[in-house]
């Protein structure tokens, strides 16, 4: 393979439009952002078929669908709000999946983590800036050592991560309720919640009459720090490395165990975190009545953000707005608005196949064979 | 406390709801169990029950025969294993991943179909589906405890039994079972002994899929009338759980499943008494893990006496393989 603009000259390469440039010819790197993209219209274009399938008025439906979030301003801003957990939880899969885990406890520690800052929300009484951070750093170390148990059981035992994250999920969401139930339900209320939050505890709003909150910063925050993180420090090059080649990695002196613990640490603070966010942010009380399964969109998140932290604005801002005009079209039609695990699933089932996302270059390699063949 | 649990697990009536929440983690465990011995790990098991619930729900409803519902439920669930097969052998992909990804499909799509059909996301009681009959057994019936717990359970219960036999036979008798063996442990040793590899990952899938599709009908009409939302209740991940306890064997899968079935069932008379039911519910859940750990632990302890000795042997002989694969 002949990449010229590789190592030719120097200077004239910084700056954007020169990088931009290496970027689009270098076909290795393009190749598989193409594929992402594909795979997104494809789930899109499926969703729109799937509408003209089951909708009654499948072109106000599909209208509502593609474009809901720029149709009502609230909408938009709601989208900004749905990007927050997905960012978190997208996040903490880039790190579980730079590792090559398969561990979903992020689910368990985003729950939980809500429930701890439900707890301290309720019941402590601190400062108004004070409070929420208090809350945030608690949920997330909650969060975080329930984000190491699936690592743990695999580094001392060989047990699947799949498997016992998501046996704890479940585990830890019958927990979570029942503390919320027990310890600090509202009783005056007729429908299941918490007592409310103390004033303190909630976050500012950014704009009157909309749901944006200030934890759009934290999580933008947290996008630079997991990309630092990952790319530019040492800790960050031994998850990669350990991901990419675990004997390789202990071969080199990593101690491979310490870096998956850490790793899975790292991964559920953020879980824990961005259900504490969500919760001073958002609610003025623990309403849940069901587990909101927010790891399996950082699946996707992270899918599509290729695991670079980088991206994963991406790609939140993407699932975002189909979740939002999925939402929208539910509440103005008759599509359920389950019909977006439909997508979500197709673009997890096309980004994992290895021969799907590698096809352009297998035709490639294939195509400068024959031509090398038939020069001969 | 103590005296309530000895009596609730000395009644028959207690062994009557084990019988009945073990034999739908049975069959779907046996279904971990054949692809696990053929080296795939089955993670969308969970999936193919969800269709295949609310699939013979369906088509029971539309044809008013229990029986073509059931058949077509299984066919749904083998849909679902073939596209884990397809994916993962074909297209080169994670297999967990796609497992996970038809799992998230399976969720959401049930409800999806089932509103665009009827209306409602939580509940199919506006479809008038069939339920699968249960089986009377004459004398039997008539024995004092033991004719209580075992006459009148549904069909299902009895399919299960068969079941265990059937994977039994497969993976210890048959030639087929050794070649899944095969398979599983050395893909390339498979291959050169004249085994198509993938014909037998694909034969365990489908094998896995009727299993699926079995447990996720008797869900739908047999332990309950109808179909709801997540009406599986995770019941595919403990069995890939249920699997590791199984230890491989058919056999195993009885005890595995069992574990599960006798905590669940407990855990519907200790609703009775007060205790709080978020607790109880998870408690099925903690004793899977709890059994899935101490197996493997075990497991763990077995593989590393074995290489202990293994690397004793070496050094005596002084051979090369003394430093090979130490760690």
């Amino acid at each position: 393979m002949n990449r010229e603009p590789k190592g030719s000259g120097g200077a004239e390469r910084r700056g954007l439009l020169a990088s931009a440039r290496l970027f689009f010819t270098d076909r290795d790197k393009l190749e598989p952002v193409m594929v992402t993209l594909l795979a997104a219209v494809f789930a899109i274009a499926a969703g729109v078929g799937l509408i003209f399938i089951v909708s009654k008025q499948p072109l106000q439906s599909v209208r509502n669908f593609l474009l809901g979030p720029v149709l009502r301003t609230y909408n938009f801003y709601y989208l900004l709000v749905v990007m927050v957990p997905l960012t978190f939880t997208g996040l903490a899969m880039c790190i579980i999946y730079s590792l090559k885990y398969m561990s979903l406890i992020t689910d368990a520690s985003f729950y939980f983590g809500a429930v701890v800052a439900t707890a301290i929300g309720v019941h402590l009484t601190l400062p108004a800036g004070l409070h929420p951070l208090v809350a945030m750093l608690a949920a997330g170390t909650v969060g975080g050592l329930i984000g190491m148990l699936p690592a743990i059981l695999r580094i001392k035992w060989r047990a699947n991560e799949l498997v016992s994250s998501l046996m704890l999920n479940y585990i830890f969401f019958f927990v979570g309720s029942f503390i919320i139930l027990y310890f600090l339900r509202d009783r005056s209320q007729t429908i299941l919640a918490s007592l409310p939050f103390q004033k303190t505890f909630i976050l500012p709003r950014l704009i009157p009459n909309t749901q944006l909150h200030v934890g759009i910063f934290i999580a933008a925050a947290f996008i630079v720090i997991v990309s630092l993180l990952l790319f530019r420090t040492r800790w960050g090059f031994e998850i990669r490395l350990t991901g990419a080649n675990p004997k390789f990695a202990a071969y080199a002196g990593i101690p491979v165990a310490t870096v998956a613990l850490y790793a899975h640490f790292f991964a559920g603070f953020l879980g824990g975190l961005g259900g504490a966010v969500e919760m001073s942010g958002l609610y003025r009380a623990f309403i849940w009545q069901m587990d909101p399964s927010y790891a399996m969109d950082g699946v996707i998140v992270a899918m599509l953000a290729r695991k670079n932290p980088k991206f994963v604005p991406v790609s939140a801002f993407f699932l975002a707005w189909m979740r939002v005009g999925a939402d929208f079209m539910s509440r103005r039609g008759d599509v359920a608005f389950e019909f977006i695990t439909l997508l979500q699933g197709s673009i997890i089932l096309i980004l994992a196949s290895d021969k799907i996302v590698n096809s352009f270059k297998a035709r490639r390699l294939r195509r400068a064979a024959l031509r090398a063949e038939a020069a001969k | 406390m103590i005296e309530f649990i000895t009596g609730v697990v000395t009644s028959s009536n207690y062994w009557f709801i084990v019988l009945r929440s073990t034999a739908p983690i049975l069959l779907v465990t046996l279904g971990a169990v054949i692809t696990e011995q053929a080296g795939i790990k089955n993670m969308a098991l969970e999936g193919s029950m969800l269709w295949a619930a609310l699939v013979g729900v369906i088509v029971s409803a539309a044809t008013g025969n229990a029986w073509i519902g059931v058949l077509a439920g299984i066919g749904a669930a083998v849909a679902v294993a073939l596209l884990l097969g397809y994916f993962s052998l074909k297209l080169d992909a994670n297999q967990v991943l796609v497992g996970v990804a038809l799992n998230l499909i399976a969720t959401g799509g049930t409800v999806f179909v089932l509103f665009s059909l009827t209306g409602d996301k939580g509940i199919s009681s506006s479809l008038a589906s069939k339920v699968l009959p249960v089986i009377d057994i004459p004398w039997v019936r008539d024995i004092p405890w033991l004719g209580k717990v075992v006459s009148g359970q549904n069909i299902i219960v009895w399919f299960a039994v068969i079941a265990v036999v059937v994977v039994h036979t497969i993976l210890n008798k048959a030639t087929i079972g050794r070649r899944i063996r095969a398979t599983g442990e050395n893909l390339e040793a498979a291959r050169a002994a004249g085994i198509a590899p993938d014909r037998i990952k694909f034969f365990t899938l489908v094998v896995s899929g009727i299993l699926a599709g079995l447990a996720g009908c008797f869900l739908s009409m047999g332990y309950t009338s109808n179909f709801t939302s997540g009406i599986a209740a995770g019941r595919g991940y403990v069995a890939n759980a249920a699997q590791v306890v199984a230890g491989g064997t058919a056999i195993g899968a009885i005890f595995a499943s069992m574990l599960f079935g006798l905590t669940d069932a407990l855990a519907t008379f200790l609703q009775n008494i007060g205790l709080p039911p978020e607790l109880i519910q998870a408690l099925p859940y903690t004793v899977t893990i709890i059994g899935f750990i101490v197996v493997t632990l075990i497991r763990d302890r077995k593989e590393a006496i074995r290489k202990r000795k293994l690397f004793a042997k070496a050094d005596a002989a002084g051979g090369p393989a003394a430093d090979k694969d130490r760690r």
